[in-house]
């Protein structure tokens, strides 16, 4: 089979079409740059009712929304695929774990996030220097905060100003007002001395200028807004990107198998394999932008081997897929008796939690390192499949029976429903250099390309992070003046730590560093190998934080969208 | 009524809605309204659900569901049976067979193939045990006879332990019927769900907030969205303070 060559050559080729390669398609596009985005799903534009999942009733979807193989969240879910992709397996070593949720659409998975939108602050970039353990960012809070400042204007978010050291205000929108559970949790919360603010989520409550309309309040987030009134790559970066003039061409269902390189190791453009046609392509480009996502970043650099890169593209330092690391989580849920019995009106919000609690313990000494933020659920939602499954199972609690049938049923679905809340911890693991993953050199997938093999373990940190979690939820939760639910998981369970790969945080397999010898791109997520790539997903990140990646995601690509700009007009590229 | 018929009018209305035919001859579109499509070898064929966002691979997936047939015509009579006593009507609320329920089940089984084994199964142990008590299979006993058989298996915990077949298949339908009844439009209205459209959410009720002796904070309150400025575009100073709150 013979490589089709492109025709011309493009400034910048983009793989993937998520937050940082989105960021990078806005702001190169806009600096006149001739720019290819190649991205190995379909095309999706929520407002367009071919694709549009947002206020569906239940019984639109045959399954009543439950989840399957071709969507891991429900049917309902804006993300296609999730933990398993049909003919795209990836492999683990004997005894790790890993989970590896992939969405292959335009857009990636920011069409189905929580929206959860947090800056790092100036002790996430600099861990080390306080506890020991990790590495240091090579750049500080200050670097990043003018783009966290420009993100902020041109994506939105709301929250507030609380001026907690490590948790930077921002140019917020106003948050909505909290729901019934959501007070119950505030009072609790601060009766067990944790505090509570508004959450911080990328949602517009105020509209931030005409192309996108604010919340209505659908609570429904997941499933990508119509109105653009949340953040997703396609609808907030690429499609303005497009308006306004730039070129801007997408090559969807491309799946990139390589980067090519020429005799001297600089990147020529990208091989991909077009999944209509199943044949090879080459696009020939002068820079080349990898965000494919953490770990397929890593597979596609690994892959890209050459007499010049002989251990794959920017792994001189055998560091590409190392430092591996996802978000710790756990969780409980509280039946409250109070909310039985509930006045039922419209509470739905916006898509996720109106509160949250920040990291509050960073000047106590604990027994693990590093911390977690809480994250509140409950509520009365739509019933999709699941909705009445053991219906009266609280019965017990209260002393009924359980089971039965008839007109009973009714009473207690409707005695029941919006009486359970429940939180959950995120929060930050120790990258260690043995999590990682590498090319499972016996396995391709269904394009011919060698799949990734995971190997991730969890440490005492985690662990111990987790027990904290747990011990804290019971103080929170019993203070509400419900009944927890289910056991307390102990030691047996890892106090109920998730799997490695299951918050869908992962990040750190191309680090970031002044030192090519012990990180992979450098402070401008530039491959310190090869000056023409660039790394803008969450690969570069030294840590990550109890924040979710996304607002770094994408501040980091605007700074290195910048820094590239600039380059190429200093003739360095 | 005959199978193919009695499946016919299960589908039509039910799990289909409405089914969708793409650029066709109007033959098939008149067949595709009868919700079967004719086929040469007069096998029903399925035709393509109503749009619901699906990728291609996932309309792929449904036709080739919708294009099966697993439980068999005594079987969904006797899950419209139990249908009728798990969730029967009141007063004006439909119950669980006016909401098509057998239909979704039929869905379901052959959707997610791990229940089919436990279903039919359990519906034949449902048959095996009337047949012993009452030399009648369970929809041919008398409404009194089935209850008095569901009062054994549907009350978990006070099963007698050759019963417990019974009582995990009558766990797993109720599961089932519930889940199907509460998901349609009717099930919606009945738990009387009032989101899933558009709105403007401006905080808990105050007489809810009384009821439950809660309050907002007043930093807090003063802090959130005027709703009445939600269409306006935000403007800021450069520290970032909100200008048009």
């Amino acid at each position: 089979m013979q490589i089709i060559e492109s025709a011309k050559t493009f400034d910048v080729a983009i793989v993937g079409s998520g937050a940082g390669g989105g960021m990078a398609t806005k702001i190169l596009s806009e600096a006149g740059f001739d720019v290819a985005v190649l991205e190995a799903g379909p095309f999706f534009d929520p407002a367009q009712d071919q694709y549009r999942n947002q206020l569906r009733g239940p019984w639109e979807s045959p399954r009543r929304g439950a989840s399957s193989d071709r969507r891991s969240f429900g049917d309902f879910d804006a993300a296609y695929g999730g933990w398993n992709l049909e003919g795209e397996p990836f492999t683990k070593h004997e005894g790790t774990n890993f989970a590896w949720f992939r969405s292959r659409m335009l857009g990636g998975r920011t069409n189905h996030w929580g929206r959860i939108s947090l800056r790092f602050g100036p002790l996430d970039f600099k861990r080390k220097s306080f506890d020991g353990l990790g590495d240091n960012w090579p750049i500080g809070y200050d670097d990043v905060k003018p783009y966290y400042d420009k993100v902020d204007k041109l994506i939105g978010v709301f929250g507030t100003k609380e001026n907690i050291p490590n948790e930077p205000d921002g140019f917020f929108l106003p948050p909505p007002k909290p729901r019934l559970h959501e007070l119950y949790y505030v009072k609790a919360a601060r009766k067990a001395g944790v505090p509570v603010i508004p959450s911080r989520l990328s949602i517009l409550t105020k509209r931030i200028n005409n192309q996108r309309g604010s919340c209505f309040y659908c609570g429904q987030c997941n499933r990508a807004c119509s109105a653009y009134a949340d953040f997703s790559a396609g609808t907030c970066l690429i499609f303005p990107a497009q308006r306004n003039g730039g070129r801007v061409q997408l090559f969807t269902e491309a799946m990139v198998s390589e980067v090519t390189t020429n005799k001297e190791g600089k990147a020529t453009g990208v091989t991909y394999i077009n999944k209509a046609d199943r044949k090879a392509y080459h696009l020939k480009a002068k820079v080349v932008i990898l965000a494919a996502s953490a770990c397929s970043t890593a597979r596609i650099m690994l892959n890209s081997k050459s007499s010049v890169h002989q251990d794959g593209l920017g792994n001189s330092s055998g560091l590409v897929g190392k430092y591996l690391h996802d978000s710790t989580g756990a969780s409980r849920s509280v039946f409250i008796p109070k909310l039985m019995d509930r006045k039922i009106y419209n509470e739905d919000g916006v898509g996720g939690m109106h509160v949250y609690t920040p990291w509050w313990l960073n000047d106590k000494k604990l027994d693990f390192p590093r911390g977690y933020h809480i994250e509140v659920w409950g509520g009365m939602g739509m019933p999709s499949y699941g909705f009445g499954f053991n219906p009266n199972s609280l019965n017990k609690i209260i002393g009924e029976d359980i089971g039965g049938y008839g007109d009973s049923l009714r009473t207690d679905i409707r005695k029941y429903y919006g009486s359970v809340m429940g939180i959950s911890g995120r929060g930050e693991s120790i990258p260690q250099k043995d999590n990682y993953c590498e090319i499972d050199n016996d396995v391709v997938d269904q394009w011919g390309i060698p799949v990734l093999k995971f190997h991730y373990k969890w440490t005492k940190y985690e662990v111990l992070q987790a027990k904290h979690m747990q011990d804290t939820f019971e103080e929170i939760l019993d203070a509400t003046g419900g009944i927890l639910l289910g056991d307390k998981p102990g030691e047996d369970r890892d106090f109920g730590l998730t799997q490695p790969g299951e918050i869908i945080h992962e990040v750190g397999t191309t680090r970031m560093g002044d030192d090519p010898q012990t990180s992979v791109t450098n402070r401008h997520n530039q491959l310190h190998d090869c000056e023409n790539v660039f790394v803008m997903d969450a690969g570069p990140f030294v840590s990550q934080a109890d924040k979710n990646p996304t607002w770094t995601i994408l501040a980091l690509a605007w700074r290195a969208s910048d820094y590239l700009v600039d380059q190429v007009k200093k003739g360095n590229l | 009524m005959d199978r193919r018929d009695s499946l016919k009018s299960l589908l039509v209305g039910s799990v289909a809605g409405g089914l969708l035919v793409t650029g066709c001859s109007p033959e098939v579109a008149a067949a595709a309204a009868d919700g079967v499509a004719a086929t040469e070898g007069g096998t029903p064929e399925i035709t393509d659900l109503p749009g619901y966002g699906r990728t291609e691979a996932e309309k792929a997936h449904d036709r080739k569901v919708l294009a099966q047939v697993y439980l068999n015509e005594h079987e969904l009579e006797t899950i419209a049976v139990l249908c009728d006593i798990i969730l029967p009507p009141m007063g004006e609320l439909g119950g669980a067979n006016d909401a098509e329920v057998p239909a979704f089940i039929e869905f379901l089984v052959k959707d997610m193939p791990h229940y089919q084994l436990p279903m039919r199964g359990g519906l034949a142990w449902l048959d095996n045990h009337s047949n012993k008590l009452h030399n009648l299979e369970f929809k041919k006993l008398t409404v009194v006879q089935q209850k008095a058989i569901c009062d054994t298996i549907a009350f978990p915990g006070k099963t007698l332990p050759e019963l417990m077949a019974g009582e995990k298949f009558f766990t797993l339908i109720r599961n089932i019927v519930l889940s199907g009844y509460y998901t349609t439009k009717m099930g919606v209205e009945a738990l009387g769900y009032k989101g899933n459209t558009p709105n403007v959410w401006d905080g808990v009720p105050q007489d809810e907030l009384d009821k439950h002796g809660l309050a907002y904070d007043p930093d807090w309150l003063a802090q959130c969205v005027d709703q009445s400025k939600r269409t306006e575009i935000a403007q800021w100073d450069d520290e970032g303070n909100l200008l048009n709150g």
